[in-house]
């Protein structure tokens, strides 16, 4: 589904990618740990299409598709859907507004006609359900005055509502409770299928206890330099990240 | 650049002269005084120039270069009058006044006086009608010694809208006034209307600027509204004017004693709009809202001038003011706040906001606080900013194009505006229309809060998506 491959990425002229290379399958979820600073949250930014990245070698392919030739809008149509570290407010723009519009264009561009009044609402009922949030939320503005357990909810109900092939979640577990962290976890477990894939970026073990991946993957300065099985989390968290630096080295 | 303006003032004292008899012929007596003041008044302070602080960002002076015509007689006979009534408001019941080409329209009568004692109609009428009340308020709130202009109306006064709603009566209905400018020639059209509220009165106005063809017209309007004690007063002032015509529209609203006004300043269309608000704070614990919305572009230009003034102690005041601006677009907006010797305990607060979609898009934004009292709130604020990438980005990311993703924030932008017009029907009708103004899809009679079905004529007011 996703074929990442030598990816460089620099910011201003300064490498934060340094040869990254990965591959996820449909069904699977990968979790993508590392200290901060090691490039995360930029290789979730360029996969998504953020401005202000430079893609200075390699490729991405998803679905063979060249992925960074396409705009931000295009990609979501095409399947992914980035959950943000840090969700942006929108004040004014309601979220029942934001998610019909979202809706409608994902279905313009499979050739649908606009989803029927009645549908959408029984969407939103199951989405919400899902994620536990309440009417007086997606009633508001988009994130205005979400608490930050709220927002990362928000996320996840977005997520149910456009269900994505390919699910980017940027630090999703920071700032969580361990009872909102459940909710979250539970909500994205819910949604996996056979069909569809997760990445996870974390740093602290912790969400995978509840998200359980496939494989883990160690990003550090720019590389990806440990790969393994959910077990390569739990040794992450005993030993912390020295010990690979000396082995990146 | 020549800016011989002389040649349209020349034209408008002899005009002026020649034309006494009709002018003044419904006048009541001691009117004749104030006019020829005025007149005196207008002769010496000329038309306003960049030279005066309060048009420093607003030339005047080629608009004012045009020849115009002025009638001093109503005509009514080159329109037809059902094109312009027939019209469907669905869910909003309003009373009806128009101006034609400056010129109160008789239908049945020219003053009607509702079940319920409101009277409404013709300014001339109510000249020879209600002499008492015309003297009691008429030039008691505007200022026509400040603002060549201002006394340039007052001289010529001859008809627009009066309306006098009495003491504990609700107007039940939302008054309506629709000015119609419709004329082969340039017209120089002074309407002047007043508006006398009640003690404890209640009322909802809504007041349009309604061109029908392409001709560069200058309206130069006056409106005086007295607001007893307790009066209410919500007024909403929108145009549709063609970008070839100018607007300066001049309201001047006195509160007395725990009244409360909420005054909205919708700017679309017009080439250029100049809207001075005056908002005199007379009666202890009155309170004013006052709110403006202006998305313009190509050549448009906008000035908004905000005066108000706490002449008394333990009143409030609330100002918003926000716009988007493209391609050469101007923009202006002035606040002044007042706040005398005596007023203590006021709160005046104050905010504009504006979007730039590019640089060549331009906003003048100035505040300015007179404070004289020592126990008062007041701020204020202006921002002038570009749409924000991040929102942008996170809205994309869900599958939006970048239109609609601009579409949404720049809707967004504005509904903070929208959002306190508590009408229902109406704030739809004018949500409605701003998000027209948005996408570019204006036609003339979607602009116009009566929604005339028979008028198709389409005007092109496009936000140019493709060069944000």
């Amino acid at each position: 589904m996703l074929n990442i491959k030598n990816l460089h990425v620099a910011i201003e002229g300064k490498e934060i990618i340094r040869g990254l290379n990965l591959e996820v399958k449909a069904g699977e979820v990968h979790a993508i740990m590392g200290p901060n600073g090691t490039g995360k949250s930029t290789l979730a930014a360029v996969v998504a299409g953020k401005e202000g990245y430079d893609v200075t070698q390699g490729e991405v392919l998803y679905h063979h598709k060249d992925l960074l030739e396409m705009a931000t809008e295009e990609r979501a149509l095409e399947g992914i859907f980035l959950g943000f570290q840090y969700p942006v407010e929108i004040p004014g723009v309601s979220m029942t507004n934001f998610m019909r519009t979202a809706l409608n264009e994902q279905r313009k561009y499979r050739g649908l006609d606009p989803i029927p009044p009645g549908e959408f609402l029984e969407r939103m009922e199951k989405a919400k359900k899902l994620v536990d949030i309440h009417d007086k939320l997606t009633n508001r503005s988009v994130n205005e005055g979400f608490s930050g357990g709220e927002k990362k909810r928000n996320e996840i109900f977005q997520m149910a509502m456009l269900e994505p092939t390919l699910a980017i979640l940027d630090e999703t577990d920071s700032g969580l409770d361990i009872d909102a962290l459940k909710v979250v976890a539970h909500g994205v477990n819910m949604l996996k299928s056979k069909d569809n894939a997760t990445i996870v970026i974390t740093h602290y073990q912790r969400l995978l206890e509840y998200i359980i991946p496939d494989f883990v993957h160690v990003l550090f300065d720019g590389k990806i330099v440990k790969s393994g099985g959910k077990e390569l989390a739990i040794e992450l968290e005993e030993k912390g990240y020295e010990w690979l630096k000396a082995e990146a080295v | 650049m020549m800016t011989d303006t002389t040649l349209l003032k020349d034209k408008i004292i002899d005009l002026y002269k020649a034309n006494r008899e009709k002018i003044t012929l419904n006048d009541p007596p001691g009117l004749a005084e104030i006019r020829e003041k005025s007149f005196t008044d207008f002769i010496n302070l000329d038309f306003p120039t960049p030279r005066l602080e309060a048009w420093k960002n607003t030339d005047i002076r080629k608009i004012l270069q045009r020849d115009y015509q002025i009638l001093f007689d109503p005509e009514n006979g080159t329109l037809d009058l059902d094109k312009i009534f027939h019209c469907e408001v669905p869910d909003f019941d309003t009373e009806i006044i128009s101006l034609y080409n400056g010129w109160y329209i008789y239908r049945d009568k020219s003053l009607t006086t509702l079940p319920n004692g409101t009277i409404i109609g013709s300014f001339a009428q109510a000249m020879k009608e209600y002499p008492d009340l015309i003297l009691k308020h008429f030039n008691q709130y505007a200022k026509s010694d400040l603002n060549g202009l201002n006394a340039l109306n007052t001289a010529y006064a001859q008809d627009g809208v009066f309306i006098y709603v009495p003491d504990g009566v609700e107007a039940y209905k939302t008054i309506q006034m629709v000015n119609i400018l419709n004329k082969e020639d340039n017209l120089l059209v002074q309407n002047r209307n007043l508006v006398i509220m009640g003690k404890n009165s209640k009322m909802t106005l809504v007041h349009c600027d309604d061109s029908h063809n392409f001709k560069s017209s200058l309206t130069n309007t006056v409106t005086e509204v007295y607001m007893d004690e307790g009066a209410n007063l919500k007024h909403y002032k929108l145009q549709n004017l063609n970008n070839e015509t100018s607007l300066i529209n001049s309201a001047f609203f006195h509160q007395e004693k725990d009244s409360n006004l909420a005054t909205f300043a919708i700017s679309l269309n017009g080439g250029m709009i100049r809207n001075d608000i005056h908002v005199r704070l007379n009666g202890q614990q009155s309170h004013a809202d006052i709110m403006g919305l202006y998305l313009m572009d190509k050549e448009q230009h906008v000035d908004n001038q905000v005066h108000v003034d706490h002449a008394v102690p333990n009143c409030t005041s609330n100002e918003l003011f926000k716009g988007i601006l493209d391609d050469h677009a101007t923009a202006v907006f002035n606040g002044h706040i007042l706040v005398r010797k005596d007023a203590q305990k006021t709160n005046a607060y104050q905010t504009n906001r504006n979007i730039l979609l590019n640089d060549k898009a331009t906003i003048n934004t100035k505040p300015f606080l007179e404070i004289y009292a020592d126990d008062v709130k007041c701020s204020h604020g202006a921002t002038v900013g570009q749409i924000d990438e991040d929102a942008l980005f996170y809205i994309k990311s869900r599958g939006i194009s970048e239109y609609n993703a601009r579409l949404l924030l720049m809707y967004a932008f504005a509904a903070e505006v929208i959002n306190e017009i508590s009408i229902a029907p109406l704030k739809d009708r004018i949500d409605d229309l701003v998000k027209k103004r948005l996408r570019g899809e204006l036609a003339v009679c979607d602009q116009c809060v009566l929604h005339c079905k028979n008028q198709e004529k389409a005007y092109e007011f496009k936000i140019d998506m493709s060069k944000l």
